[in-house]
């Protein structure tokens, strides 16, 4: 124990203390020294071929720039992950974890959080994290409501985004929630959304919730704050009022995104919603979605949150997953990611504090017209506290399976 | 050193099971000090008892495991019952291997899309027979009451039992057996039933409970085809040890106990059934009818596994068309263009995990095929014959990879491995097929290498060659075709490893199966499409290869050339 803590201490001694600017360049000089020739293993779901794609190009760039071979270890499951480092800590394996640098937010960052099985804090010893500019944007230091404290650094952002064929719902579709369900009901069997416990149809849940409760103030505190069943009541009334107009009768629901994507795509479903805002557009290019697809956010605006990078607490080569962190958040990077021909999704750097130059790196072409007009996205409602995410899970599973 | 096979290979799949089942069954009961676990309790019990659903998830596991293994092993005696030799009869016995190659997921894509409500099939009568311009709002893939499973587990099972009783079959001489029957006035098909079943049965028990057990506690053809709301039983064990919410593991683990239990509970009543049909049968039989319905029985046999093979092959075809389609929308029944843009971006990326997945399933097997060779040969010098058929038998122990499901001990297992320091490596991984590949290799080789006539090896041996080169160099030659067969088995199941390979990996080991379910995950066709393809056609490469070198070899041998 001793012996470990000793090892680590040097490099924990340094993120720490913040010394004074000349210093700690200085000491980045030797992060970058020590990262030379190390692999890093980095566990990002893997289900989509864009992002895969991407990066792949972020493994040539680490290995041109810094000498750091960067494996994708392409899971579908983040939780998968987490559930890796767990086994570990329980086996007593405390300094050779087989993963550097995990893809995660909300949950999964709590989770681990909270069992202490992530490495730092460090994302503020990374150079190009200032570029963010957290001062002023702090949901790249907010993860679902929890300060990240330097647990992870920011990569990317999302924001519930709805899309609709435009052949088939003309340029009129439902703009907020009692609009859907007036909609659902005139168009039965054309709206769906990911079966609970999925990532984004828990979303679509906090999303109804926001807009039908008087006062959404009680949502960002932990759950047990509030009397659950008092405030989540006009949410079940809305669900039992939409299910039965829902794809399937709502007795059937895609399993996630995805999914959801495809019953769009098979034309199941007329009207879907996604996280990434850069989705719809990308389908089309894909030929998976009709070029009448059209994207847009609903009036009062739609939640969104940033997704990070973290380090477990026993990888070995953190200096490298430093490293390659950094370059995630390098403008080359993110410009790059949020690419519409690569990727699409929204940069967490302030692009307007950024020197010119720079900023012309994330000029984009605004002409397709699947994609989201950039002014949408600025209206966007904070995650609630993800204690809410798991109380609403459960009891929307007790209310609507097995029934 | 022979004589080590036998307990080598016990120790090898009974060791790993056991400590992985240790692992589970502790944090059921509360027990796992990294979570924070010190002390022995109920409440993972009661938080899963209390799980919504979970009745109905066991139920549609429990049902889904008798009803499979039921309706694939009558299909398979009837069409067996029923063989006359005829083109067709020959064409879907040779249709077994490559059916048996396809993995289970992509059979299991494959049978979604034919039969989804924008499905293949749909679209083809539509909207010109149905008017249907949308896909018309009914629910038939993912059903609650697990019909979709079913089928698609049924279209898996068939091929395996097919093949298990066509490896049985031989040393009951039916030809000789229905013959008599016959001359007693026995129609063909009724003959055989009642002749030759009632024996064969007992050689083929075990493979039927693996069936039992595998269509219990499957993931993969599950999450594809399965119940949603709520899922099987294994899908909700998988969901909990991968929930963010940390003390889940506690309830997953007891999920984990609860599904051995329910499919041991499917054993047992499977068990209660034989008894049963044994009693009604003994009436049959005395009751001596000549078989009145005999075409009927033989149509039926005949046409189910026609109708099994070709959605299996027409599901694999939808995929096809898919991984290089552009737009294609319903109700069109052809793509609105064809793209090679799906191949060309997945090219890259295919390189490695392909090598990687033949590196482990050449390991796996080869291993694998010595330790065979060597416990079956250790059983021909020894003398002693194998208790066939006995439940409580050494042969059990080889079965009981399959027959415990892999998600109540997989998990235990890698903390396992990780208390005794080892690190995901490919060797690891190798060592985690050869579980469920040895099973397989030893059962696909074994009834050649017994009914392989003695007199071969004694004439050698009286000729000089000492014991050792009679098995090199007239054994093996001679078995040639059943080794590469059994070789070829072994690379398919370790080529369709998914839970395995990711856990012992680490996910660093990546295999076509892995990337292909990693993809899966976004829900792209055709990103399904090609990979389904690639993992598919690995292992068919196996069986051309079975199929093929014998013949080349041999072209001057007609009899050591293997079945045709």
């Amino acid at each position: 124990m001793s012996f470990r803590l000793l090892r680590v201490l040097p490099l924990a001694a340094m993120l720490a203390v913040p010394l004074h600017a000349a210093s700690a360049q200085q000491e980045w000089e030797n992060v970058l020294d020590e990262a030379r020739g190390q692999t890093v293993y980095w566990h990002a779901w893997a289900g989509d071929t864009r992002v895969n794609d991407y990066l792949e190009w972020v493994k040539q760039r680490v290995r041109d720039e810094h000498e750091i071979e960067l494996v994708h270890v392409k899971i579908d499951d983040t939780g998968a992950a987490v559930s890796r480092v767990l086994a570990e800590h329980s086996a007593g394996n405390h300094d050779g974890g087989s993963i550097d640098l995990i893809w995660l937010n909300g949950e999964n960052f709590a989770a681990m959080k909270e069992n202490d099985l992530l490495f730092g804090p460090f994302a503020e010893q990374l150079p190009n994290f200032a570029l963010t500019f957290p001062e002023h944007n702090p949901e790249v230091v907010t993860d679902f409501t929890l300060p990240t404290e330097g647990y992870e650094s920011p990569w990317g952002k999302a924001q519930l985004t709805f899309y609709y064929d435009a052949a088939e719902l003309g340029e009129a579709p439902p703009r907020s929630m009692t609009q859907l369900l007036a909609w659902a009901e005139a168009n039965p069997g054309r709206f769906t959304y990911p079966r609970i416990p999925d990532f984004l149809g828990s979303t679509f849940l906090k999303q109804a919730l926001i807009a039908l409760v008087d006062d959404s103030d009680a949502l960002y505190e932990p759950v047990a704050q509030s009397d659950f069943e008092d405030v989540t009541a006009p949410l079940w009334e809305y669900l039992d009022a939409l299910h039965p107009h829902l794809w399937r009768s709502g007795r059937q629901f895609p399993a996630n995104g995805p999914e959801l994507r495809r019953l769009m795509a098979d034309g199941e479903v007329a009207l879907a919603f996604t996280f990434n805002p850069a989705e719809p557009a990308a389908a089309v290019a894909d030929f998976e979605l009709p070029e009448t697809t059209r994207s847009y956010v609903l009036d009062g605006g739609t939640l969104g949150n940033v997704h990070f990078v973290a380090i477990p607490f026993n990888s070995p080569r953190r200096a490298a997953a430093m490293v390659v962190a950094d370059f995630l958040l390098s403008p080359e990077a993110q410009a790059r990611k949020q690419d519409i021909s690569v990727w699409g999704d929204p940069t967490v750097l302030d692009v307007t504090r950024l020197d010119a130059e720079t900023r012309a790196l994330f000029e984009q072409a605004r002409d397709n017209p699947a994609l989201l007009a950039p002014e949408a996205l600025t209206e966007t409602l904070p995650e609630p506290h993800p204690s809410w995410m798991t109380a609403l899970q459960d009891a929307w599973q007790a209310r609507y399976v097995g029934r | 050193m022979l004589r080590l096979a036998p307990w080598l290979i016990v120790i090898l799949l009974v060791g790993p099971i056991l400590a992985g089942l240790t692992m589970a069954v502790l944090p059921a009961f509360g027990y796992l000090p990294a979570l924070g676990g010190h002390a022995f309790s109920l409440e993972p019990w009661r938080l899963l008892l209390a799980q919504p659903g979970l009745t109905r998830s066991v139920g549609v596991s429990f049902a889904s495991g008798l009803i499979t293994t039921a309706i694939s092993l009558a299909v398979v005696l009837l069409f067996l019952a029923g063989v006359s030799g005829s083109r067709l009869d020959r064409w879907i016995r040779r249709l077994v291997a490559p059916l048996l190659s396809i993995p289970h997921a992509a059979a299991a894509f494959g049978l979604a899309f034919l039969i989804a409500p924008s499905g293949l099939l749909s679209r083809l009568v539509s909207p010109g027979l149905t008017g249907w311009e949308r896909p018309p709002d009914v629910l038939i893939v993912q059903d609650p009451w697990g019909l979709s499973l079913m089928a698609g587990l049924i279209i898996k099972e068939i091929p395996f039992l097919l093949l298990m009783c066509l490896a049985a079959l031989p040393q009951l001489d039916p030809e000789r057996r229905v013959a008599m029957a016959r001359s007693l006035g026995y129609r063909p098909t009724t003959a055989w039933l009642k002749v030759v079943t009632p024996s064969l049965y007992p050689l083929i028990r075990l493979p039927v409970f693996a069936v039992i057990a595998y269509a219990t506690s499957v993931v993969d053809v599950a999450l594809i085809l399965g119940p949603t709301l709520p899922p099987t039983l294994a899908v909700s064990i998988l969901v909990w040890f991968n929930d963010p919410d940390l003390s889940r593991r506690f309830m997953a683990s007891a999920g984990a106990v609860l599904q051995l239990g329910v499919t041991a509970a499917a054993l047992i009543a499977w068990w209660c059934l034989e008894r049963l049909v044994a009693r009604l049968g003994r009436h049959w039989l005395a009751r001596g009818g000549r078989g009145s319905g005999d075409s009927p029985l033989r149509l039926a046999g005949k046409g189910l596994i026609g109708l099994a093979t070709f959605t299996a092959f027409a599901g694999i075809a939808g995929l096809a068309l898919y991984s290089i389609a552009g737009f294609w929308r319903f109700p069109d029944a052809l793509p609105q263009g064809l793209t090679a843009a799906h191949w060309l971006r997945a090219l890259p990326a295919l390189a490695g995990p392909a090598a990687t997945t033949a590196l482990i399933a050449i390991g796996a097997t080869l291993i694998a095929l010595a330790l065979t060779l060597a416990a079956l040969e250790n059983e021909q010098r020894t003398g002693r014959q194998p208790a066939q058929g006995r439940l409580l038998s050494a042969l059990t122990l080889l079965y009981l990879p399959l027959i415990v499901p892999q998600i109540a001990f997989l998990f235990g297992l890698v903390v396992v491995m990780e208390s005794l320091g080892t690190r995901p490596t490919h060797a690891l991984v190798i060592f985690g097929h050869l579980l469920f590949v040895l099973p397989y290799v030893f059962l696909s080789l074994a009834e050649s290498y017994r009914r392989f006539d003695p007199r071969w090896s004694q004439l050698a041996v009286s000729l000089g060659a000492s014991r050792n080169g009679a098995f090199w160099r007239v054994r093996l030659p001679l078995l040639l075709a059943p080794l590469l067969t059994a070789a070829a088995v072994g690379l398919a199941v370790s080529i369709g490893q998914y839970l395995p390979t990711l856990l012992l990996g680490a996910g660093r080991v990546p295999t076509v199966t892995t990337e292909a379910v990693s993809l899966a995950a976004g829900g792209n066709r055709r990103v399904i499409g090609v990979w389904a393809m690639v993992q598919a056609s690995l292992p068919l490469v196996g069986f051309v290869i079975a199929v093929g070198l014998p013949r080349l070899l041999w072209r001057n041998r007609r009899d050591m050339r293997g079945a045709p």
